[in-house]
């Protein structure tokens, strides 16, 4: 099975090249859709090997170890690996509903930027990850701005910006680092910015680089000028991926190569406790579903690194669990505010109302998600979120504590003010429409009113030249206003229905992360399976 | 230290441009900072020894570190890629509305 590891990587690239060369949307689509399932069920293999603390191995290309790039799977990558499998899979079929994938170019890019976020989980060489996290960098740009609207050219503009900022900044510490330790093979740095305090410094480059990536205040602030402006399906795969990848190589190079080194620790609970505070406090003025939620991401990773500022097991058990559950509620949350854009044209509060009653299913994935975000039991939200407060009691972090609960309180009433603004009320008599303008009755009432409002939109949104539409125009009937459809609501739904049963399930992913976490803070086993020795 | 000088040098322009506001200035100054990342690279693989990494070519005394060449290589390649795609943007018209950032449009749906 170790010598299969290159495979995560190529396979997704290959298909990818293939996908380019087929015209049919349908061929595309299930390609893509079969090489991240297959993913999916490797990856729960992976899990499977790994989930006594086995470290899985290979050598790239079968040179000696130390020569080649090694390629590491602890548990913590098979987990990771799982997750954004998972998360992409259920965005290939949400990007199939909303008809973003109609595009030749979205499957293929999809599928490259899916191998580098699981190439950068499991590569245990730093160039190796920075060339990964490029990989799956370069499609995202064109993902952001594939509508060439112009406000995605305004927030590509700025993603590209902060991101190569970052990407140089990356290489510039991984150059002083190679300078310093001669190596950038993970396992023979493991340690090493405790050793020399020139090591910690160039390491420390390497941290902040990725501390952008992820998101971290005071570098949050590209992520809610970037990301809500991406096409539905693409804010979901970027918010599962991108960000997590940054907080993905935090986890592993503060444990690896600083082995949680304490001289650190006092800064990042200051960085990670503010940007728990910053963003929630963000997402109070913010008036539009995808904002909100997106500004929540930015306090979401607080939280998550949250645990790794403490170190401990059981504050990266804390760490690990919030990291699989944030992933797969926030995508939900986000595909169903893609679902309610795709649908109505927009997705600002002000805007809608009345959605429960006419979208019961759509409303309880929202419900279901929203209140796991908050942290609320039995979602896994609630698990987290005791799992992290309990660690920060036993830490003896009380401020730390207080603000996680403050700070979920906060999270709750945005998610109410979404929930009141989309959801509950009556439907406002301006019926929204891509280019804002024609009046339109929403209200299910007279039949053949509704329908001509629904012509009507759908004349001016068809004006407005957005090819989405064309997918809408054929999937409902004229004889009723727009309705979401079920296989806009059914990837959102499916995710929360794994919140719910990771909640009600916590036990055996509460021990999955803690057999990861103790890989993370004891890297013993991690290091001698990377160098061979 | 010519290495050094250098790195600080490219720094400096490349910070300069990448504050300015058009998208091509600051596609400019990126190309600076990743001409400023490369030449670190390299000169952590060490600026003395310079020869050709040839097994049996070169002593190996003398050979220079060649994974420094490598990394700057392929970081070349990435940052060449991007550059275009940043152009490829200002020509679309990512451009035209420098002075206005996302969040801040006038009208219009996010």
């Amino acid at each position: 099975m170790d010598a299969l590891l290159p495979l995560l990587v190529g396979g997704p690239v290959l298909v990818a090249f293939v996908t380019t060369r087929l015209r049919a949307a349908v061929l595309r689509r299930a390609l893509g859709l079969l090489v991240s399932g297959s993913v999916l069920v490797a990856s729960v293999l992976l899990v499977l090997a790994t989930r006594d603390g086995d470290v899985l191995a290979a050598q790239v290309a079968g040179w000696p170890a130390g020569i080649a790039i090694p390629l590491a799977v602890d548990l913590l990558s098979a987990l990771m690996v799982a997750v954004a499998s998972l998360l992409v899979t259920t965005c290939l079929a949400f990007a199939a509903a909303t008809g973003d994938d109609e595009d030749r170019w979205f499957v293929p890019l999809a599928l490259v930027l899916s191998a580098g976020v699981y190439g950068a989980f499991v590569t245990a060489d730093l160039f190796n990850l920075f060339v990964l996290v490029e990989v799956a960098l370069i499609p995202s740009y064109v993902l952001l701005t594939m509508h060439a609207r112009r406000e995605q050219l305004r927030a590509g503009r700025v993603y590209l910006a902060v991101n190569l900022l970052g990407s140089t900044v990356l290489l510039a510490g991984i150059a002083l680092l190679y300078g310093v330790t001669g190596t950038v093979n993970l396992g023979e740095l493991a340690g090493a910015a405790t050793q020399s305090d020139a090591a910690a410094l160039a390491a420390g480059v390497v941290l902040v680089a990725f501390g952008v990536k992820a998101a971290v205040v005071p570098a949050h602030g590209w992520l809610p000028a970037t990301y809500p402006h991406a096409p539905p399906a693409v804010t979901a795969l970027f918010s599962g991926l991108l960000t997590k990848l940054g907080v993905y190589a935090l986890f592993r190079v503060y444990s690896v190569v600083f082995e949680g080194d304490p001289r650190l620790s006092g800064v990042l609970l200051v960085l990670f406790l503010a940007t728990m505070v910053l963003g929630v406090l963000g997402a109070l003025g913010e008036g539009s579903m995808r904002s909100i939620l997106v500004f929540h991401m930015v306090s979401q990773v607080g939280y998550i690194l949250l645990g790794l500022s403490f170190f401990g097991v059981l504050g990266m058990t804390a760490a690990i669990f919030y990291f699989l559950h944030h992933t797969v509620v926030k995508a939900s949350l986000l595909m169903s505010a893609g679902a309610i854009e795709h649908t109505a044209g927009t997705d600002r509060l002000d805007r809608l109302g009345g959605l429960a009653r006419r979208e019961p299913l759509l409303a309880l994935a929202f419900l279901i998600s929203a209140l796991s975000l908050a942290g609320l039991p039995p979602f896994s939200g609630f698990v987290a979120k005791f799992v992290l407060v309990r660690a920060a009691l036993l830490e003896q972090q009380y401020l730390a504590a207080g603000l996680a609960i403050g700070v979920s309180l906060f999270t709750l009433l945005s998610m109410m003010k979404i929930w009141n603004g989309v959801f509950w009320g009556r439907a406002p008599h301006e019926h929204p429409t891509t280019t804002a303008g024609a009046p339109v009755n929403p209200d299910p009432g007279p039949e053949s009113g509704a329908a001509q409002a629904h012509r009507e939109s759908l004349a001016t949104q068809a004006a407005a030249a957005v090819d989405v539409v064309a997918d809408a125009r054929t999937a409902s009937t004229p004889d009723e206003p727009p309705h979401v459809r079920r296989a806009l609501v059914l990837p959102g739904l499916a995710l929360a229905v794994v919140t719910v049963a990771i909640g009600l399930g916590a036990e055996v992913v509460l021990d999955l992360s803690r057999v990861a976490a103790e890989g993370l803070v004891d890297t013993g086993a991690y290091v001698e399976a990377v160098t061979g020795r | 230290m010519s290495a050094a000088v250098l790195v600080a040098v490219l720094v400096a322009g490349g910070v300069f441009l990448v504050l300015q506001r058009g998208l091509v200035r600051v596609t400019l100054g990126f190309i600076l900072l990743g001409h400023a990342a490369n030449v670190l690279l390299l000169s952590a693989g060490g600026m003395a020894r310079r020869g050709a990494p040839l097994v049996g070519e070169v002593d190996a005394e003398a050979a220079a570190d060649p994974l420094p060449q490598a990394f700057a290589l392929t970081a070349i390649v990435i940052t060449f890629g991007i550059t275009v795609y940043l152009f490829g943007l200002a020509g679309a018209g990512a451009d035209e509305e420098a002075a206005a950032l996302p969040g801040e449009s006038t009208g219009g749906e996010r």
